[in-house]
C-alpha cells in the first residue's frame, strides 16, 4: 500500500480531473466521428479523410522546414561553432563538420521535399490509376553510386583528419598525466625530468599523500608534481594527455578542443592538442566573463557523474612557469609533512623543462 | 439505435460462416489464451507484454524528463509514489541514473525486440508464407514464456532495495561489475544479467523457430523470391539474432563471474572508495567488444522489421508495387552483412587503435549506400500512386521522414573525426531515438494499425489513430531536433543536472520546452494503448475478408482465423505480392494463377 506521506489537496485532484476530462472527451469525440462516417456512408468519409492528411503532411513539411530554420536561428548562437575550436587540431573536426553538414542537408532537403511533396501530390484521386512501375535498373543504379562516390569523399575527408590529430603528439609537447576517479580528476606533471615517476596502484594511500599510487622508490617521482582539478597548459604549445582511471570508466571531455578520450582502469589512453586561446582571451572571445575550458566527465560512472568536472587553465608561457614553481612535488608533501628545505625551493623556483618526447 | 447496433448495423454474415471451418480440436482457456500453440496468439503475447513495458518504460523517460525540465523544482507527489527515491519530491541521482537505465533496457530490447519482431514474426510468417504454424510451435511458446519470465525478473529487479541497473543500458563494467562504484551494480545488476540472460534464450527459440519456419514451410509457389518483403526483413533481423545475441550471453556471464566469483575478465588495477582490489590483467574494453557485437545488430534487428513493414504498407496504400523489390531484398541483405563489421563505431573513443578505427569507419559509412537505395526506392512507390492515408500508411511516411533524418546523422557520428567531438553528447541521444527508437516505433505502429484487424476481427478507430500520429510525429521532431544543438554545444548524455556547467546552462530553457513536449507525447500513446484495448472489445467489426485490397496471402485467410489458418487447403501462389495497379486492376492476389494475356514486369 502506499503510505501517503502528505495530503493530497484540491488542486491535484482538479489537475487529474481536467486531464481524465480531455481524454474523455478526445474518446467522444473520436467515437462520434466513427458514427458519422458511418452514417455518411464510410466511402465518402474515407476520402474527405483522406484529403485532410494530404493536406496536413504537405503542412507538415512547410511549416517543419521554417521550424527548422526557427530552431538553427535560435540555437545555432549556443553551439560552439560561433567562438570556432580552441585548439588547432580542433579546427579540421569543424570543417569536417560543415563539410558533412553540408552535403547531410542537400540530401535531407531534398528528400523529405519529395516525401511529403508525392503524399501530398499523388494522394487518392477518382480521376488517377496508380502507375504499374516496379523497377528501372539505370535509376537503381544511379542512386547507388551516387552516395557511394560521396561517402568515399567524407571518409576520405574523414580520415585524413582522423590521422592527423590521433598521430603521434609533438616532440616539443607539454606532458600531462589526468586521473579520473568517483568524482573527481587528479593532474601531475613530470617535473623537470620530463619522466613520471612509475606508478603501481596497489600503492594507492591517501592517507599517506600517494592517492595516484606512485613508486617512490623511482627517482623520476621525485619531482612530479600533483595538482587536483585544475590542469594548467601552455597556449600555443601541444599538450599530451596520458589518461588513467582508478575505479571505473571516466572521459576527458574536452567540448571547446572538440577532443574526447576514455579513461580506462588498466589501460592508459593518450590524447593531444594544441589550444590556441588562453582562458583570459576566450573570456573576451565569448564575452563571458565566467568562461572556463572545462573538462566534463563524458562516460557514466556513477551517481555524481553529472557534477564530475575538471579545469583547463591556458595561459602565457610567463605565468605558466610562474605558477609551476610554486608548487611542490608530491614526494616532498608525502615524505615530509613539514615545511622542506630552503634549497629545494630555491631549485624549483627557476623555470623548469616541462618537454618530453 | 444502440452505439453498437450503428457500427455493426451494416454487419453480414460473412464472421459466422467462417467460424464454422475451422478445426476444432479440444482447447481450454490455459490452452488458448496461456499456454497457447498458436502463432496468432504468441504474436499477442509479445504484443501486449510489449506494450505493458512501452507504458512504464516510457514512463521512466517523462520521471527523468521532470528533473532535466525542472532541475529546481520539487514534485511533492513523487515522493508518494517513490518514496526514498524521491525524498522531498526531487528524484535521487542514483535513481535517476536507475530510471535512464531501465529506459533504455525496456525501450531497445523488451519493446522495440520483443514488442516489435517477436509480435510480427509470429503473426506474419505462418500467414504470408502460408503456413498452419511455426515450424516447432512448442518452441515457439517456450520462447514467449522465457521473455515472461525475463520480464518478472526485470520487473522484480525495480523493487528491490537498493535499486535496479543504473550503470546504463550498456552496462559497461567496471561500473557494472563492483557493488562499491554504485549501489545500482549490487542486486540489481545481478538481476539484470540474469534477465537478459532468459531474454537472450526467448531471442534464440524464436529466431530459430523464424528462420525455419521462412525457409522450409513455405506453401506450394511461395518461392523465397515471391515473399513480401516483410518477411525478407524478418528473416534477416532472425539471422542477426541468431548470431550475435549468444556474444552479449557470453559477456553477461562473464560479467556475473567478475561480480560473483572473483574472477578478472573485466577488471584490472582498481581501487574503489581507498579500497585496493586484487584483480589484475582483465580488460573493460573486452566487454564493450562483446556488448557491441550484439548491440550494433541488435540496432538493426530493432529497424529492419520496421523496413519491412513500412515497405509493405507503403506499397498497399499507394496501390502501386513496391519499387525495386530485389534491390530492397539486396539493401537489407548489405545491411544484414555490414551489420556485423561495424561495432568498434561505438568505440572510436575508448583507445582503440586509430587505423583499426579507420576500417570501422568505411565499413560503417558503407551502410548509407544500402539505406540510399531503399530511401529512394521508398520515395519512387509513392511517385505515381494512388495514396490512401490509413493510419498504418501515415505512420509508414512517418517512418521514412524519421529513417531519413536519423540516418543521416549516422554519417556524422560514423565518422571517428566527427565522433571524437559527438560522442556521447546530445547529439548521439538525437540521432539514435530518431533513426532506432522514433522510427522503429513508427514501424510498430505501423504495423498494428494495418495487421489490427487481421488480429482481432476489428478495426480501431481512425479518429483516435490520426491524433495519435499527429502529436506523435509532430512530438518527435519538437523533442529530439534541438537536441542536435545541444550536442553541437557538447552537452553531455547521462548528466542528472547541467546547472553547475559554465558550458552547457544556456539549455535551461530548452530542456524544459523539451520535457514539456514529452509529456504530451506520452499521454498521446496513452490514446494509443486505450485504442487498442478498447477496439478488441469494441471496436468497429471487420465485414471483408480483404479490407485493404491487399495481394499478400494472409488476407485470404477467414476474418477470424482459427489455428492452422485457412480452414481448407493451404492456398497455392502464383505470383509475388506486389501486383497492384497492373492491367488496368487495382490488384491481383498472389493466389491468382498468372493469365495468359498478362504483361510481364
Amino acid at each position: 500500500m502506499l503510505r501517503l506521506r502528505r495530503i493530497w489537496g484540491m488542486n491535484d485532484f482538479f489537475l487529474i480531473a481536467i486531464a481524465v476530462m480531455i481524454f474523455l472527451l478526445i474518446f467522444q469525440i473520436a467515437k462520434a466521428s466513427e458514427y458519422v462516417s458511418i452514417l455518411k456512408g464510410e466511402e465518402k468519409a474515407r476520402k474527405q479523410t483522406n484529403k485532410i492528411n494530404g493536406f496536413l503532411l504537405v503542412a507538415f513539411l512547410v511549416l517543419g522546414l521554417i521550424g527548422a530554420w526557427w530552431c538553427n536561428k535560435l540555437y545555432y548562437g549556443k553551439t560552439l561553432f560561433p567562438q570556432g575550436s580552441a585548439s588547432v587540431e580542433g579546427e579540421s573536426i569543424d570543417t569536417m563538420m560543415w563539410i558533412t553538414i553540408a552535403v547531410t542537408g542537400v540530401v535531407f532537403i531534398i528528400t523529405q521535399i519529395l516525401l511529403f511533396w508525392f503524399s501530398f501530390k499523388y494522394q487518392e484521386s477518382d480521376k488517377r490509376k496508380a502507375y504499374y512501375f516496379t523497377h528501372n535498373n539505370k535509376l537503381e543504379l544511379l542512386w547507388t553510386g551516387v552516395p557511394a562516390i560521396v561517402l568515399t569523399v567524407l571518409v576520405v575527408f574523414g580520415l585524413k583528419y582522423w590521422f592527423k590529430f590521433t598521430g603521434d603528439a609533438p616532440k616539443d609537447s607539454q606532458l600531462i598525466e589526468i586521473t579520473g576517479k568517483q568524482y573527481a580528476w587528479d593532474i601531475r606533471y613530470p617535473g623537470k625530468d620530463g619522466v613520471f615517476g612509475k606508478k603501481n596502484y596497489k600503492l594507492t594511500d591517501a592517507s599517506k599523500r600517494n592517492p595516484l599510487g606512485v613508486d617512490w622508490t623511482d627517482a623520476a617521482s621525485h619531482d612530479d608534481i600533483h595538482v587536483p582539478t585544475i590542469m594548467h597548459a601552455v597556449v600555443g604549445k601541444p599538450v599530451k594527455l596520458v589518461i588513467y582511471s582508478q575505479d571505473v570508466i571516466h572521459d576527458v571531455g574536452l567540448p571547446h578542443f572538440r577532443m574526447k578520450m576514455d579513461a580506462v582502469p588498466g589501460i592508459p589512453t593518450t590524447l593531444w592538442f594544441t589550444p590556441k586561446w588562453t582562458t583570459a582571451e576566450m573570456k573576451i572571445r565569448t564575452g563571458n566573463p565566467n568562461f572556463v575550458y572545462e573538462i566534463a566527465c563524458d562516460q557514466l560512472c556513477g551517481k555524481g557523474h553529472y557534477s564530475m568536472k575538471g579545469e583547463i587553465l591556458v595561459e602565457s608561457q610567463q605565468d605558466f612557469d610562474k605558477w609551476i614553481a610554486g608548487e611542490k612535488p608530491q614526494y616532498l608533501k608525502a615524505m615530509a609533512p613539514e615545511e622542506p628545505a630552503k634549497t629545494d625551493s630555491a631549485a624549483m623556483a627557476k623555470p623548469v623543462a616541462l618537454n618530453s618526447k | 439505435m444502440s452505439n453498437e447496433a450503428i457500427l455493426h448495423s451494416h454487419q453480414t454474415g460473412t464472421h459466422d460462416a467462417a467460424h464454422a471451418h475451422e478445426h476444432h480440436h479440444h482447447e481450454t482457456f490455459i490452452t488458448k489464451y496461456v499456454f497457447s500453440q498458436d502463432h496468432k496468439m504468441i504474436a499477442k503475447q509479445f504484443l501486449i507484454t510489449g506494450i505493458i513495458w512501452a507504458i512504464i518504460g516510457g514512463l521512466f523517460s517523462v520521471l527523468f524528463r521532470l528533473q532535466l525540465g525542472y532541475p529546481e523544482s520539487t514534485f511533492p507527489w513523487l515522493e508518494d509514489f517513490l518514496g526514498g527515491w524521491a525524498k522531498g519530491g526531487k528524484i535521487d541521482p542514483e535513481f535517476y541514473y536507475a530510471l535512464v537505465t531501465m529506459h533504455g533496457t525496456i525501450l531497445v530490447f523488451f519493446v522495440l525486440t520483443a514488442g516489435l519482431s517477436g509480435t510480427f514474426s509470429n503473426f506474419l510468417i505462418p500467414l504470408q508464407v502460408g503456413a498452419r504454424d511455426m515450424a516447432s510451435p512448442f518452441l515457439n511458446m517456450l520462447s514467449y514464456w522465457f521473455f515472461f519470465a525475463a520480464s518478472i525478473v526485470m520487473l522484480a529487479s525495480l523493487f528491490v532495495q537498493t535499486g535496479p541497473a543504473s550503470g546504463g543500458w550498456t552496462i559497461y563494467p567496471p561500473l557494472s561489475a563492483l557493488g562499491e562504484a554504485s549501489s545500482g551494480s549490487k542486486i540489481g545488476m545481478d538481476l539484470w544479467l540474469i534477465s537478459m540472460s532468459l531474454f537472450i534464450i526467448n531471442a534464440l527459440l524464436g529466431g530459430l523457430n523464424y528462420i525455419t519456419t521462412i525457409l522450409n514451410m513455405r506453401t506450394k509457389g511461395m518461392s523465397m523470391t515471391r515473399m513480401p518483403l516483410t518477411m525478407w526483413a524478418l528473416f534477416f533481423t532472425a539471422i542477426l539474432g541468431v548470431l550475435s545475441f549468444p556474444v552479449l550471453l557470453s559477456g553477461a556471464i562473464l560479467l556475473l563471474f567478475d561480480r560473483n566469483l572473483g574472477t578478472s575478465f573485466y577488471l584490472s588495477d582498481i581501487v574503489i572508495n581507498g579500497k585496493i582490489l586484487p584483480n589484475e590483467g582483465g580488460s573493460p574494453i573486452l566487454f564493450q567488444h562483446l556488448f557491441w557485437f550484439l548491440g550494433h545488430p541488435e540496432v538493426y534487428i530493432i529497424i529492419l522489421p520496421a523496413m519491412g513493414i513500412a515497405s509493405e504498407v507503403m506499397s498497399i496504400n499507394s496501390r502501386k508495387p513496391i519499387f525495386g523489390y530485389m534491390a530492397m531484398v539486396g539493401s537489407l541483405f548489405a545491411i544484414t552483412a555490414l551489420a556485423f563489421v561495424v561495432w568498434a563505431h561505438h568505440m572510436f573513443v575508448t583507445g582503440l587503435n586509430p587505423f583499426l578505427g579507420s576500417f570501422f569507419v568505411l565499413l560503417t559509412l558503407l551502410i548509407a549506400v544500402p539505406s540510399a537505395i531503399k530511401v529512394f526506392n521508398w520515395l519512387t512507390t509513392l511517385w505515381r500512386g494512388n495514396i490512401r492515408f490509413t493510419p498504418g500508411m501515415l505512420f509508414a511516411i512517418g517512418f521514412v521522414s524519421m529513417f531519413i533524418s536519423g540516418g543521416l546523422t549516422g554519417i556524422f557520428l560514423g565518422n571517428s573525426a566527427l565522433d571524437i567531438h559527438l560522442h556521447d553528447t546530445y547529439f548521439i541521444v538525437a540521432h539514435f531515438h530518431i533513426v532506432m527508437g522514433v522510427a522503429g516505433m513508427f514501424g510498430m505502429f505501423a504495423g498494428l494499425y494495418h495487421w489490427f484487424p487481421k488480429m482481432y476481427g476489428r478495426y480501431m478507430n481512425n479518429t483516435l489513430a490520426y491524433i495519435h500520429f499527429w502529436i506523435t510525429m509532430i512530438g518527435a521532431y519538437l523533442i529530439f531536433w534541438p537536441m542536435h544543438y545541444e550536442g553541437l554545444a557538447g552537452m553531455p548524455r547521462r548528466y542528472y543536472d547541467f546547472s553547475g556547467w559554465e558550458s552547457f546552462n544556456m539549455f535551461a530553457g530548452l530542456n524544459q520546452f523539451i520535457s514539456f513536449v514529452s509529456i504530451i507525447v506520452f499521454a498521446a500513446q496513452l490514446l494509443f494503448v486505450f485504442n487498442f484495448f478498447y477496439s478488441i472489445f469494441k471496436g468497429r467489426k471487420v465485414t471483408t475478408l480483404n479490407p485493404w485490397g491487399a495481394a499478400s496471402l494472409e488476407w485470404t485467410t477467414p476474418i477470424r482465423p482459427g489455428h492452422g489458418n485457412w480452414p481448407g487447403e493451404i492456398p497455392e501462389v502464383h505470383r509475388w505480392a506486389y501486383d497492384y495497379g497492373k492491367d488496368g486492376r487495382d490488384y491481383i492476389s498472389q493466389t491468382e494463377p498468372v493469365g495468359e494475356q498478362e504483361s510481364k514486369h
